[in-house]
């Protein structure tokens, strides 16, 4: 399941559709992950407000969606791209990598809210992809 | 017994009052079809399945996804006893039908999605919440007959 460089296009090109509201829907994605798959909350037990649109969790969607530009730029080598990241989520975070679909799933459904002509069912495969290429990348260094 | 909260139950009977059966089911089905494409190995009979255009178009898949969208009627009537209102079901798509119960998840995700692009802001995270909660309950009941 490797992205060909037609998805590669895709994502690309979806990318930069979505130019400044990466920020706006990353917030809105982890918001939702948080609400709709709880057990992810426990990894922000040290947050003081986990609801959709406080204050922590815009910061970190940011911080998030920073990490996918990342690696959509670093599409064509992400286990080489994203090593550090790799190893800061299997080192230090040590996040279960079942989560990384929990957020990938609501990323994709943020995207349709946004862009429901646009997010057709070929762009929904590529960035599907992409999401699923990316958490194999940043468990890399998990064991 | 699943417990449901007023607002889970309101959140889908409202839901599915709104919805048009004839454009989400087949949106839902045909998405799946193209997102997960191993999918495609129970509809050998449906004709072209090239594409995604060709998928789209399919009337087979269409008709299809709105038999499957008005399979879930029968939940929202029965939500406090969803397991034994889909026994008969279950035992059709493990004996006769020979359904992978992964792929329910898979089409429940697609059936999200399309949901989330109809609603748009509607499709609040509270609201995506009792959404997929019902149908984690339903495809959990469609998968309880396997053996």
């Amino acid at each position: 399941m490797s992205l060909s460089s037609k998805d590669k296009d895709i994502v690309r090109a979806f990318w930069a559709k979505i130019g400044g509201k990466a920020d706006e829907i990353g917030a809105d994605a982890l918001g939702r992950m948080l609400m709709v798959y709880p057990q992810s909350k426990t990894y922000f037990a040290h947050w003081k407000d986990l609801s959709p649109g406080s204050a922590p969790v815009k910061k970190h969607g940011k911080t998030v969606m920073a990490g996918v530009g990342n690696a959509v730029a670093k599409i064509d080598d992400l286990a080489g791209g994203l090593l550090t990241l790799s190893e800061l989520h299997a080192f230090t975070l040590r996040v279960d990598p079942a989560n990384f679909k929990s957020l990938a799933h609501c990323f994709l459904v943020v995207l349709a809210i946004t862009y429901p002509t646009d997010f057709t069912p070929e762009v929904h495969l590529a960035v599907d992809k992409f999401l699923a290429a990316l958490a194999r990348a940043l468990s890399e260094k998990y064991r | 017994m699943v417990e449901w909260t007023d607002f889970e139950r309101a959140t889908i009977q409202d839901i599915f009052s709104k919805i048009n059966y004839e454009v989400v089911g087949p949106a839902a089905l045909s998405r799946c079809l193209v997102v997960y494409p191993w999918t495609q190995r129970y509809f050998g009979n449906f004709g072209n399945l090239y594409n995604a255009a060709a998928i789209a178009s399919n009337p087979l898949v269409a008709k299809h996804g709105t038999t499957i969208l008005h399979g879930l009627d029968r939940a929202l009537k029965n939500m406090d006893n969803i397991k034994e209102t889909y026994s008969e079901l279950s035992v059709l798509h493990s004996e006769k039908l020979h359904v992978d119960p992964d792929n329910f998840k898979l089409l429940s995700d697609c059936l999200t999605i399309v949901l989330a692009a109809q609603m748009g802001k509607d499709f609040t995270a509270d609201v995506q919440g009792a959404f997929q909660k019902f149908l984690s309950v339903v495809v959990s009941a469609l998968g309880r007959q396997y053996h």
